[in-house]
């Protein structure tokens, strides 16, 4: 009792502090329009006299807006106690949501023709982000150098993606607009997203299709030779683009001419099998990065007038994901620890329809696309008895009666159905399986059952339609899945948080920007499918190429730096210090074998239920793991040469630093929202509990030194165009 | 219970690109049926990290058939004895109890080896650099339904779109010929209104670098075909041949 008088004395005591504060501002500005008034009454002339009447009126309601704003401020820092960011500092423009783009982009700084030249920008990463905005910087006349860890850029990790692109086209007919994009975007994001970066990112997903099908992209067509659509989780209109079960594919391929045609022109200079390990910061702006030649083994610097990051996500921080094995979230933390903030760690997203864990041995996860829930119709036995029978292998699911089938989303959740978010259906899965009514040999799958689809359709069109992700099911499992339902379970798969980024996509370092999934920006606490491939194309093709214009415009006086400065040495030296301590160890255990035990830990402590006991628990272990892998870990052959150990163990340990920021930021965020589930805070049935009152804000960790607990820094979310209501997929 | 496979490997080693490389013989046991043959070289690589011996290069990533990076020949064909998939998608159960498996790179003069099993395949991004694309810029497009297109073609491109450029072509083809590849973006692009115009002029410069490159030229024997893991079609040779005799024409 005592200690809580105590804390609301010291809140009391801060709350007046502060409102001094704003006093002692307000009357700083009055004295200034007093001044100014002073001045009037000296000057006689007429015009002098009008002149500065209206400076007046400027400055009373400056003064009017500043005491607002600053009050704002004080109040929000009051409430969390901490320092916050603004929408000013997130450089959100003024005005109407459906206008901030427009009036963005009339007023921002633009790059002549003859000074892009002479303007060096890097771009890391190759996928949908960085292929289409290296390519769209160097039409525009930039000089572009473009990395990436695989051989081509053509193998990002965005090839991968199956089922979709959404856009706001509204072909169907289906009511589909800007605004209904943007809604079901933040709505499916749990109100954890920003308003404004998000209405853009609807507003330009029109433009991407139609570059797309520009550059030949062969999207799935009807009869009369029009786009097709299908529908996606979290919408009730079908707005999504594909190209059979392969959109990523098409997508990246897309984005991957235009790069080879300014690679091919010289306005792009390719990095394939390229690491970047650093960033480089002189007089607090990025200038370049620290990248190993991975062919090599050679530590290299680079210089850049802005540093561009499109890296991916951070997924497999929990080993087995449905990510591809070299994605990693290894420049982000180098950032990270070079003072970008990492925005929402936390937020990551459990995709339900994954083929399930079958073996120690396992190196990753496989999706089925969501697409497939258009069709397919999700189930577990009604029964214990038959789901233990299924297990033991004395049933198989055909033997189970239509009434003794438990179709789970679609009992409760009618209006959506098999369509809930992603969130939603792999926590139901979760509850299904935990109470007993899982299937297969581990009892850790559901169905998901095609044979209403094929009654209805026929055979033929469920082939057409996901006829090559049958083929990847059958070879992996072994299993028909025209014939028998498939067996899913869920799997990490997409990173929401990543690196915070204000409206220009730049992080608080000036000149270092951050598009694609490794930026926090657009899904809040759950992104809706069929939305990364937008988000990341919307970034790389329509949104930084104008805005870090406005950053390069004032960059145009600073000449090329040489790599020999001290800044560029000194990155490279702490990055071959790192290399080298790594290799000195000669431990005992393999990369892979401390990697698995971290992805154990994240994914029973930090998945799909947590609780401050299981977080707390969960980064006990971690620390521990890092013990063991900074003394333990065993990395053959040498640093100065090919080396796929080194590789990994690289990214193992900013793995284990992730683990431990995503535990961190879970552990503080105490409410449910999206993808994030705290089990303390569940309805009575079991659903999401958010907690506007208290987390209705982006959590931004600032790295702090080696060993020290990161600051935390909030950026309020304030929703002033939407309302925000529980999330509700059952009427 | 499943049956473990007992197996032996002969695995082509090399240490760089100039050195004489051999095979090596490895013995591995108890490997599930049910684990991927990359998941088998992962335990092979763990048993030989945990005897302190340089493990095996080869390059993989998404491990599922369609970023094109994973290439072994394996028993005597790219991406191993199945058809229509790619090596990470084969699984040991297509082997025998107690077979012996030889694993060698990709091997084609376009292709030199980096490593062991990885082999140095950005002769293909040189090709695509050349004109494998259709020359719009960022912005300024018309709307996407603007251009109606048969389901058909849009179809037949996306079979020739399905390419993951990952070599098995050249790999199989005796005389070390990249044309499959060049034919499927080519037949491809062409098959589409908005990369028709250029065809010809594509076709011409994509195939002018191959030869450039040291692939070798076809003698349609057809092994590509049989090899390609995406089942690319040599029809979209055919086309190839008609946009370059185009280009000729216009020459
Ligand atoms: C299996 C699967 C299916 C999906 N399906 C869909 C879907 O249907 N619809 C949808 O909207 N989204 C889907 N997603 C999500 C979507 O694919 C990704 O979020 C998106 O493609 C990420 O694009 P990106 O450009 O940000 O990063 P990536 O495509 O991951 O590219 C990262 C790039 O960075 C490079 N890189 C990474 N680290 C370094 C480093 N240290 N140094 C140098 N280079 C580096 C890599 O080489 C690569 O070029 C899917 C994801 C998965 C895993
Ligand atoms: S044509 Fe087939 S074999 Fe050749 S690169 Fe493409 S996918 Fe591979
Ligand atoms: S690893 Fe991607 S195709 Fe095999």
């Amino acid at each position: 009792m005592a200690k809580k008088e105590n804390i609301f004395d010291k809140a009391k005591d801060t709350v007046s502090k502060k409102t001094d504060v704003i006093k002692d501002k307000a009357e700083d500005l009055v004295e200034d329009v007093q001044e100014v008034v002073e001045d009037v009454k000296k000057n006689t002339e007429k015009d002098k006299a009008t002149k500065v009447a209206d400076k007046v009126k400027g400055t009373d309601s400056k003064v009017s807006e500043t005491v607002k704003s600053s009050a704002k401020q004080v109040a929000s820092e009051v409430k969390n106690g901490g320092k916050t960011i603004t929408p000013k500092d997130a450089k959100i423009p003024e005005g109407p949501l459906a206008d901030k783009w427009t009036n963005y982009k009339n007023q921002q700084k633009l790059v002549n023709p003859a000074n892009k030249r002479r303007l060096d920008v890097i771009v890391v990463g190759t996928g949908l982000a960085g292929a289409s905005a290296a390519a769209s910087l160097a039409e525009m006349g930039f000089n572009v150098l473009n990395f990436c860890i695989q051989d081509s850029p053509r193998r990002a990790h965005s090839i991968a993606a199956q089922g979709g692109i959404n856009a706001a086209k509204n072909y169907p007919n289906d009511g589909d607009s800007v605004y209904r994009l943007f809604y079901d975007t933040i709505k499916g994001g749990d109100y954890r997203a920003r308003e404004a970066n998000v209405y853009r990112l609807a507003e330009v997903s029109n433009s991407i299709i139609d570059q797309c099908v520009a550059q030949g992209v062969p999207f799935a067509r009807e009869y009369g030779g029009l786009l097709d659509n299908r529908s996606f989780g979290g919408a009730q209109v079908s707005r999504t683009f594909y190209a059979r079960g392969q959109t990523g594919q098409q997508l990246l391929l897309g984005a991957y001419s235009a790069l080879s045609r300014q690679v091919g022109k010289g306005a792009v200079k390719l990095y394939t099998r390229y690491d970047m390990l650093d960033v480089v910061i002189v007089e607090g702006r990025a200038r370049g990065i620290i990248a190993r030649n991975l062919v090599t083994g050679k530590v290299e610097r680079f210089f850049a007038h802005a540093v561009v990051v499109g890296t991916g996500g951070y997924g497999n921080a929990f080993f087995l994901s449905t990510n591809a094995m070299g994605s990693n979230g290894s420049a982000a933390l180098q950032m990270y620890k070079k003072g970008a903030y990492f925005a929402n760690p936390a937020f990551a997203q459990i995709h339900p329809t994954c083929i399930p864990v079958h073996g120690k041995f396992q190196s990753k996860l496989t999706l089925m696309s969501e697409s497939l829930r258009n069709d397919g119709r999700i189930w577990v036995p009604k029964k214990k008895e038959d789901a233990e029978a299924i297990r033991a292998r004395k049933l198989k699911p055909t033997d189970i009666k239509e009434e003794d089938r438990d179709y789970y989303l679609e009992r409760r959740y009618p209006a959506f159905g098999n369509l809930v978010p992603r969130d939603v259906a792999s926590r139901a899965a979760k509850e299904r399986c935990d109470a007993g009514f899982g299937v297969g040999s581990t009892g850790l799958a559901v169905y998901l059952d095609f044979s209403d689809a094929i009654n209805r359709l026929g055979k033929d069109v469920v082939e057409a339609r996901y006829g090559n992700l049958f083929q990847m099911y059958e070879k992996i499992v072994d299993d028909n899945p025209y014939e028998t339902p498939m067996m899913i379970y869920p799997a990490i798969h997409y990173t929401m948080g990543g690196m915070w980024v204000d409206y220009e996509l730049m992080t608080n370092i000036p000149g270092l920007f951050c598009i694609g999934e490794a930026n926090f920006s657009d899904h809040g606490a759950n992104r809706l499918g069929a939305s990364a491939l937008m988000q990341g194309l919307a970034d790389g093709y329509f949104v930084l190429p104008y805005t870090i214009q406005n950053y390069l415009a004032d960059q145009i006086r600073v000449p090329r730096m040489s790599v020999d400065k001290e800044e560029f040495v000194e990155a490279e030296k702490a990055v071959n210090d790192k290399i080298q301590k790594i290799m000195n160890i000669q431990g005992k255990r393999s990369v892979d074998s401390i990697h698995k035990e971290l992805g154990l830990i994240m994914w029973d402590f930090v998945g799909m239920g947590r609780t401050a006991e299981g977080l707390k628990t969960a980064l006990d272990k971690i620390i521990a793991i890092r013990k063991e892998f900074w003394s333990n870990v065993y990395v053959p052959g040498k640093a100065d040469s090919l080396n796929m150990e080194l590789e990994k163990a690289l990214r193992l340990a900013d793995f284990i630093d992730i683990g431990e920021l995503m535990a961190r930021d879970a552990l503080l965020r105490e409410e449910s929202c999206g993808g994030h589930f705290r089990e303390e805070y569940q309805t009575p049935e079991g659903e999401a509990l958010r907690n506007d009152e208290d987390f209705s804000y982006v959590a931004c960790w600032k790295y702090t030194g080696e060993g020290n607990e990161p600051e935390l820094i909030k950026e309020p979310l304030d929703y002033e165009f939407v309302e925000r209501q529980q999330r509700n997929y059952k009427a | 219970m499943e049956k473990l496979l007992n197996l032996t490997l002969k695995v082509w080693r090399q240490d760089g690109p100039k050195a004489k490389g051999a095979f090596e013989t490895y013995k591995l046991n108890g490997i599930s049926p049910d684990s991927s043959f990359l998941e088998m070289m992962d335990i092979l690589n763990d048993q030989l990290i945990n005897e302190h011996k340089d493990p095996i290069a080869f390059d993989h990533d998404c491990r599922e058939g369609i970023c094109g990076t994973c290439s072994m020949y394996i028993n005597g064909h790219p991406h191993g004895p199945d058809s229509g998939i790619t090596t990470c998608q084969l699984h040991m159960r297509s082997f025998k109890d107690g077979e012996t498996i030889t694993v060698e790179p990709w091997r084609s003069a376009a292709f030199p080896i980096i490593k062991d099993l990885m082999v140095d395949r950005s002769a293909f991004d040189k090709i695509i650099q050349a004109g494998g694309y259709i020359s719009v810029n960022t912005g300024g497009i018309p709307d996407g339904n603007a251009i109606p297109i048969s389901k058909w073609h849009a179809d037949e491109a996306m079979d020739a779109a399905s390419c993951i450029g990952c070599g098995a072509c050249v790999a199989t083809c005796k005389n070390g010929s990249a044309m499959l590849f060049v034919a499927a973006k080519v037949s491809q692009l062409s098959l589409l209104p908005q990369g028709k115009i250029e065809a010809s002029q594509r076709a011409k410069k994509m195939l002018s670098k191959m030869d450039e490159l040291g692939f070798g030229n076809c003698t349609n024997t057809g092994a590509c075909e049989a090899e390609c893991p995406k089942n690319i079609s040599i029809t979209h040779i055919a086309r190839l041949n008609r946009e370059f005799i185009g280009a000729k024409f216009i020459d």
